[in-house]
């Protein structure tokens, strides 16, 4: 009986993982072009894939390696993409806290954006789901997500350099980022933060080894909360 | 690049560790406490704070025309902006700034 309805809660995780293939897939494949280009071996480029898991963090370092930032600075801002997560976790224990701690492991590896938001919603719309159903609801919805995400890094990086520069690819990471964080533009605070982080990454462009992403990221962080906590 | 092959390695391993502490933390380290009100204020806006400023630079001064600011590639930004605003559509507005530019470079050339 639990095995069964356990088994169907994963498909529906699953079904509800589909349409964000059509994100993950071209995203993954960018990656693979343009850590190829930036000279990354296949290795080291399915190394990132496979060990972070996480496309923006993996882009922001192979752009600050391309710039010859430090390697504690090309990290702080890598692992600064990743903290959001943080509050994932948070948000996801009080339903998948008690399962023991290697599916917590696993459920942490495969924690990323989609997984969390497809998740999370679930798990607050139907108060009535058992903890095996959250957590194959869970796994479901990362079933069509992750492996494709590698798969597709590898098709690009195999890919890699036969993409001639007319194609405008050099643009393909901007565009991408742009159209992941443009929808989330959704209060006064988070326009004020995404303002306040153009205007300073720009303004501290010369601050050297790159530094001046971080300190424009910790202002819009402050900016947003500060917003928030006025307007509420 | 002047990263050598064991930094890059370095960065994987210290990338990939760090980030699946973050995505561990509450779920496996932490457990199930609340989290204080002003720390989830400013996790919810981590990546509208660095994403944004990780890319203007890249649209102001595009390392494909020596940072010489470009039409194209300036106009290409905003509409991916605007499309990812109004329709909330992630690949709408991909899509849409990708056709914006090759549209821009063709009427350029």
């Amino acid at each position: 009986m639990t095995a069964a309805t356990s088994k169907s809660f994963f498909w529906q995780g699953c079904k509800a993982g589909v349409p964000f293939v059509l994100v993950v897939v071209p995203f993954a494949m960018l990656f693979g072009v343009a850590a190829t280009e930036a000279g990354l071996p296949v290795s080291q480029t399915m190394g990132f894939t496979v060990v972070v898991i996480a496309g923006a963090s993996q882009f922001a370092a192979l752009q600050f390696m391309s710039e010859n930032a430090p390697m504690f600075v090309v990290i702080a801002s890598a692992l600064a993409v990743n903290l959001r997560m943080a509050m994932y976790s948070a948000a996801l224990t009080p339903h998948l806290g008690q399962e023991p701690l290697w599916k917590r492991a696993l459920i942490s590896y495969v924690l990323v954006d989609q997984t969390y938001a497809l998740a999370f919603e679930k798990f607050e719309r139907k108060h009535d789901l058992t903890l095996s159903q959250k957590t194959a609801y869970f796994l479901g919805a990362a079933t069509p997500i992750c492996p494709l995400w590698v798969l597709f890094t590898y098709l690009g990086a195999l890919i890699g350099d036969g993409i001639p520069p007319e194609y405008g690819l050099d643009f393909a990471l901007p565009i991408a980022f742009l159209a992941i964080v443009a929808p989330g533009l959704r209060t006064v605070a988070h326009i004020a933060a995404a303002l306040v982080s153009i205007v300073l990454a720009l303004a501290l462009v010369s601050v050297p080894m790159n530094l001046g992403l971080l300190i424009a990221a910790i202002a819009a962080m402050m900016t947003g909360a500060e917003v928030e906590r006025r307007m509420t | 690049m002047t990263y050598t092959e064991p930094q890059i390695w370095a960065v994987i391993a210290i990338l990939g560790v760090g980030t699946y502490l973050i995505r561990f933390s509450f779920l496996g380290l932490i457990g199930d406490r609340p989290l204080p009100p002003w720390l989830l204020r400013h996790l919810r806006y981590t990546s509208v704070a660095i994403l944004p400023g990780l890319v203007a630079p890249l649209v102001i001064w595009p390392a494909a025309t020596d940072g010489v600011p470009d039409v194209p590639r300036l106009a290409a930004a905003l509409v991916t902006i605007g499309l990812g605003f109004w329709t909330k559509g992630v690949v709408r507005s991909m899509l849409g700034g990708a056709l914006t530019l090759y549209v821009f470079q063709a009427l350029m050339a």
